[in-house]
């Protein structure tokens, strides 16, 4: 059954990349890439690391790709030019992804693993067994690697800082509705209550 | 027969059977609470409403049914045609999937898992894609707009809806909704629930809950006096059910979420009375009524209205709400209601 939904998700997951990269329309890329993150989720589910596999979904299928999505699908793109610009780009494309992977195939070649490796891997982390990765997780990102997750928020707090400093502008042509203002309006200021006669008029 | 359920078929079979449970008991309460949805509705504004078929006109839904299933699909030329027939289906499976790990009574599960909370808030920000494919789809101006719309307006409130699930969390210390109910059992029947700890993330809970899922007063994307319907404007037939169905799926999972999460689950009000899945029921009927009620008394929020309400007022409210339940929590503040880790996984 598990090496069932092993291949299965597997076979998902290639298949989505792939036509991520070969589909022709830019929102039909992101939906296959949706179905790569959601098939990988779910080979994190196989391996016993559904924490994971949950923030998966959630921050790159419920978040990251939905804005994709959200620019893919406002962009207007020419599928004639695009392919006309493909010959003229194709030797290039080509000579990279033969870099690519002759430098893959050199790595793995040489590839050695470490004698200690495996001691050094078990080492942080309590058993799966005996708590839950949730916990796990939490633990060491917490307690045992704080600063360094400390740092690393802090790093994501400068760049989102960054990008709102280089995208606000206060225009100051245009109105904008203050709530509190509106709230706090005294209503004998605002509006005067007369006693209007029948037939006389103000 | 006690061999061949331990049997890979039998299993097999057993979990087939207990989706088909979940998935009968959820299509066919829905058929009733779109019913009921439109009675009240009616009632608040002094119509009848459905009366015709059946008694009382309970049938409608029913018949409402068969109708759109019956009728001829159309589907645009200009259209995508395969994201166009995909999207109500993921509209309709995404809120479907998600009933997997609500629980009905003790143990009455589909899949009992660790991080069931974390699956359900998964699914639901999924919810997002059958509306988002729908409308860029159709290939037309409303729907696009629509669509639009509904991404970014879920997107926000699922940032606070998922801050306000962290300060259940941080309390219960587990996030399987067996333990969050089981830590909601404190012998003092309605008083010992979530609700009262967490009371003002109730209010926040609900109303992101109607934003998360397109109820008026915040059903803007699919606003029928600016855009029609929305990204359903180019749906018919089948595919249109589907869409329906989905949408008042998701609103009975927010109903079971929010007594779940808030108010005790199966456990029963008064103490004394025997727990059970009618509580669950019950509870989950109420809101639903409470959703109903609001979609008939609230006027629509404009966009930047629902904008602000998400990023400038419950985002910053959820969050000091985090931080203050995590205190509370660690040092055992108002008589310790608000750690109740003895439960805990």
């Amino acid at each position: 059954m598990t090496v069932f939904a092993f291949y299965l998700f597997a076979l998902c997951t290639i298949v989505g990349g792939l036509f991520t990269v070969i589909s022709r329309n830019p929102v039909h890329s992101v939906l296959w890439l949706i179905l790569a993150f959601l098939s990988s989720a779910g080979l994190f589910v196989l391996l016993g690391a559904e924490f994971v596999a949950m923030l998966l979904i959630i921050v790159y299928v419920g978040a990251v790709a939905v804005l994709f999505l959200f620019v893919v699908m406002m962009l207007d793109v020419d599928f004639a030019e695009l392919r006309a610009g493909m010959a003229k780009y194709m030797p290039l494309a080509l000579l990279i992804g033969v870099i690519l992977l002759m430098q893959l195939g050199m790595a793995f070649g040489v590839w050695e693993v470490s004698e200690i490796a495996a001691s050094q891997l078990s080492a942080p982390t309590p058993l799966a067994t005996e708590t839950q990765n949730t916990a796990a997780l939490g633990l060491l990102l917490y307690d045992r690697y704080f600063l360094l997750f400390q740092l690393a928020g802090l790093i994501l707090l400068v760049a989102m800082i960054g990008a709102i400093v280089l995208t606000l502008r206060h225009r100051q042509d245009v109105k904008r509705q203050n709530v509190l203002a509106q709230m706090y309006r005294d209503p004998k200021k605002a509006m005067e209550l007369r006693d209007v006669k029948p037939g006389q008029g103000l | 027969m006690a061999d061949f359920f331990s049997t890979p078929l039998g299993t097999f079979v057993i979990i087939l059977a207990q989706c088909l449970a979940v998935l009968g008991f959820v299509m066919i309460s829905l058929l009733f609470l779109v019913y009921g949805d439109r009675k009240i509705w009616a009632a608040v504004q002094m119509r009848r409403g459905p009366n015709v078929v059946g008694t009382f006109g309970i049938l409608q839904s029913v018949a409402d049914a068969l109708k759109y299933v019956l009728k001829e699909v159309v589907i645009p030329a200009g259209s995508d045609k395969a994201v166009f027939i995909l999207a109500p289906m993921i509209s309709f499976v995404m809120s479907m999937i998600a009933w997997a790990v609500i629980p009905f009574s003790d143990g009455w599960v589909l899949s009992d898992i660790n991080v069931a909370i974390l699956y359900v808030f998964a699914i639901s920000s999924l919810e997002v894609y059958g509306v988002i494919m729908g409308g860029w789809a159709s290939n037309s101006k409303y729907p696009f707009l629509g669509s639009l719309r509904s991404a970014a307006q879920m997107i926000s409130y699922e940032v606070s809806i998922g801050l306000i699930i962290i300060g259940v969390i941080i309390s219960t210390g587990s996030m399987n909704f067996g333990n969050i109910v089981q830590a909601q059992d404190t012998g003092w029947g309605f008083f010992g629930w979530y609700w009262l700890p967490h009371f003002p993330m109730v209010f926040l809970f609900f109303i992101s809950a109607l934003a998360e899922t397109n109820r008026p007063p915040f059903d803007l994307p699919e606003a029928e006096s600016e855009l029609v319907a929305g990204y359903q404007v180019e749906y018919s037939a089948t595919p249109f059910l589907l869409f329906m169905a989905g949408e008042y799926i998701a609103i009975f999972l927010m109903c079971a979420l929010t007594s779940l999460l808030f108010f005790g689950g199966w456990l029963s009000p008064i103490p004394g009375l025997p727990d059970g899945a009618l509580w669950m029921v019950g509870k989950m009927a109420f809101f639903f009524f409470i959703f109903a009620m609001v979609k008939a008394i609230t006027p629509r929020y404009r966009y930047d209205q629902l904008m602000r309400l998400g990023w400038k007022v419950f985002l910053p409210f959820s969050l000091v709400w985090v931080v203050f339940v995590s205190f509370a929590a660690k040092f055992g503040w108002f008589w310790g209601i608000f750690a109740r880790w003895t439960t805990g996984g």
